[in-house]
């Protein structure tokens, strides 16, 4: 044997060597067996598949830092999925399957407020811990559930920032936060109400004065009526809660109809891809965001909120050029919680599990995630991004602020 | 009450706003218009009320997304998506001619009402498997004209869009008018018996017209994603218009139903603008309502009057 060769081949069995002790570790590695109704096919087919990437990414990360450990032993999670087409019967259908023909003992979330709405009463009915990810509304929160947990903020903190901000800047300009004029439309569905419901507080806080207060429709493509209102009222600041629909229509209008108003706040601009679809009439918009990939979050699994966004795209290439949606990473958070409330607990034993998750207070990537005795996280604010020559850029709350507001947009 | 009061002064303290509407009403008018004139040859023709109408719209919208932005170097100039949006649905309403509605057309109301409900289903689910559920649309690159000191907005790419619709519902009535085979269509639809001793191939006629009804909504769906935005389930948004605007036109009135369009785009402008966007469906629904009202009380007193 040439020396060349022999040395590369004894090169190779001690790689080889090397390797395999991790690799039959991770073989040993028992299963904790997690269940899913998520909406891959129905209207929300495209942030149910978020939903699952987050997970599955996290599932990932997890079983390559070296599982859940538990004692002496280590697990990796495994998900049973299930399609609810994004129809809450369904989905709770699945729920009862999942729990009495799949023997789940741990379920993860759905995608929606609606669909967590349908799935939450059959875990509680069996007393099944669900760590959920994407149901923000906080109608969810004030039932006495006691074994569903949210690592999202409510719906109502989405948009709040938005009339702080305008506070703000009429302070800077000189005038009293109480000359603000403000204009809402948001979609008649929990979720957006309850965006409405905090923003009105927020703006009767400061004697803001609502009008415009419009509800728009679940089948919603032309909002022009609206748009001409805004145009002849001159709000100071206009928010818009439609999920994508909402935002690609407010969008393409806003430029459409040449809407000057100087602020414009609205939910699920990454969904719609305001940027990539409506290029330059997407700047100047403030877009709410659960998590961004700039804030100064940080965990021993996933990093920082950068490191996340950069290790996900590699994992999911179809995500390159865009900015990874938040759905994705509320969704490996909520993973990371079952692994720390695993591991915190230290058995299987659900109702133990269920006690360790009500207690976590825990420090991510996507954000601090404490929960409230009605199971809503405490300890992550809601950001605000501007799109700035077609980047999204942190700008509210100050203390989060990567990037100065542009006022009035432009 | 006090919001709508205020939403109703607007239109005297800005007059030229309703300049505006009327403009937009016309606007998304001429596509109810085009949907339902679709609509109102296969129910007069063939008497199917086609609960897929709408559906057939959206998929012609994604026709012209896909083959304007979703093929990369093969992609087409987005106006080229109205005729091959024509095209395409034009072979999809073939193909579910001969697969479900030849199998309704003589059936009860029910059947075909279901049939074509399936059809819908069907449809929307399809396209949500093939393009997800995201919204889409397209940018045309053309500018909006900022008319009356920037109170009324023509977007250029809407203008287009009506042009086409303009260009192809006087197509058709020239065709239904003129040509043998719509002279053949009108035959079937007055007599369908009388139209075969006469030699009409009536099956034929009957899949000509399903098959010319899906290619009209088709590219109808293609101006519609120029303009606004598309969504796989946002077909019952049209089916809904098309059936208000032929019940209130009435069967056989096709210069009715391009007023009937016209005028219900604009009132719902109005009502959206007073009432609120979120009544916009309910004023299409309501009008529907006052419509067949009318129609039962004439029809009533048609027969006290004949007894």
């Amino acid at each position: 044997m040439k020396p060349l060769l022999k040395w590369s081949l004894s090169a190779f069995a001690a790689v080889g060597l090397m390797a395999a002790p991790q690799a039959a570790s991770a073989q040993d590695c028992d299963t904790i067996e997690l269940g899913a109704a998520i909406s891959l096919t129905g209207k929300y087919a495209t942030n149910g598949m978020h939903t699952q990437n987050g997970y599955e990414f996290a599932i990932d990360k997890i079983a390559e830092a070296g599982g859940v450990q538990i004692g002496d032993k280590c697990y990796n999670f495994n998900v049973t999925y299930y399609d609810d087409e994004s129809k809450g019967d369904r989905a709770a259908t699945l729920a009862e399957r999942l729990i009495q023909q799949d023997e789940v003992q741990y379920m993860l979330g759905p995608y929606s407020s609606g669909m967590t709405k349908a799935i939450a009463p059959v875990t509680e009915k069996y007393k099944i811990p669900m760590i959920e990810a994407e149901g923000a509304s906080r109608s969810l929160f004030n039932k006495g559930y006691k074994y569903l947990f949210a690592v999202l903020s409510t719906s109502e903190q989405y948009l709040a920032e938005a009339v702080n901000l305008a506070a703000d800047v009429a302070k800077e300009n000189g005038k009293d936060p109480s000359e603000v004029k403000l204009a809402v439309a948001v979609e008649n569905d929990p979720f957006s109400l309850d965006i409405r419901a905090g923003v009105l507080e927020d703006a009767a806080k400061y004697d803001m004065d609502v009008v415009i207060d419009e509800k728009l429709p679940r089948d919603l493509s032309d909002m022009s009526a609206i748009l001409t209102k805004v145009s002849l009222i001159k709000p100071d600041l206009l928010v818009v809660s439609g999920h994508s629909k909402g935002a690609a229509t407010a969008v393409r209008q806003i430029e459409e109809q040449n809407i000057q108003t100087p602020m414009v706040a609205m939910t699920h601009c990454e969904a719609a891809d305001v940027t990539g679809n409506y290029g330059d009439a997407a700047n100047g918009i403030l877009c709410a965001t659960q998590w961004a990939e700039t804030l100064k979050y940080e965990d021993p699994i996933f990093g920082t909120a950068a490191n996340f966004e950069k290790e996900f795209k590699e994992a999911y290439p179809e995500y390159q050029g865009k900015t990874v949606p938040y759905q994705s990473a509320q969704a490996a958070a909520a993973v990371y919680v079952f692994k720390d409330a695993f591991e915190r607990a230290g058995t299987l034993d659900k109702d133990a599990v269920r006690d360790a998750i009500a207690e976590t207070d825990l420090m991510t990537f996507y954000g601090g995630i404490k929960f409230s005795d009605a199971g809503n996280n405490i300890a992550k604010p809601m950001v605000l991004r501007q799109i700035q020559d077609g980047q999204y850029n942190v700008v509210a709350p100050a203390k989060f602020a990567s990037h100065d507001l542009i006022y009035p947009r432009k | 009450m006090d919001q709508i009061i205020s939403n109703f002064n607007l239109l005297f303290q800005f007059p030229t706003v309703n300049l505006k509407i009327i403009i937009d009403g016309v606007m998304v008018g001429a596509l109810f218009a085009l949907a339902a004139y679709g609509l109102a040859l296969v129910w007069g023709v063939m008497n199917v009320k086609n609960l897929a109408q709408g559906d057939f719209v959206i998929a012609g919208g994604y026709v012209a997304w896909f083959s304007s932005t979703q093929m990369g170097e093969y992609s087409i100039h987005p106006l080229l998506g109205v005729p091959l949006a024509f095209i395409v649905l034009w072979g999809v309403g073939w193909i579910v001619y001969k697969l479900v509605i030849n199998r309704v057309i003589e059936r009860d109301l029910f059947t075909s009402l279901l049939a074509t409900f399936g059809v819908a289903i069907m449809t929307a689910q399809i396209l949500n498997l093939l393009f997800g559920s995201d919204t889409q649309s397209i940018q045309l690159p053309y500018e909006t004209l900022h008319l009356f000191g920037g109170v009324v907005d023509l977007p250029i790419a809407k203008l287009i869009g009506v042009g086409l619709a303009g260009v192809l519902a006087l197509g058709v009535v020239l065709f239904m008018r003129y040509s043998r085979t719509g002279q053949a269509i009108r035959a079937t639809a007055q007599d369908p018996r009388a139209a075969r001793v006469l030699g009409i191939n009536t099956d034929r006629i009957y899949a000509f017209t399903f098959s010319l009804n899906a290619a009209i909504c088709g590219a109808a769906g293609a101006i519609i994603v120029m303009a606004w935005v598309i969504q796989p389930f946002y077909g019952i948004v049209y089916s809904i218009r098309a059936f208000v605007v032929v019940t209130a036109a009435g069967l056989g009135n096709l210069p009715g139903v391009i007023a009937a369009g016209l005028g219900l785009g604009v009132l719902e402008q109005y009502g959206a603008l007073i009432f609120g966007i979120g009544y916009q469906q309910a004023i299409a629904v309501l009008l529907l309502l006052i419509v067949l009202i009318i129609r039962l009380a004439q029809q009533q007193r048609v027969r006290q009057a004949l007894q």
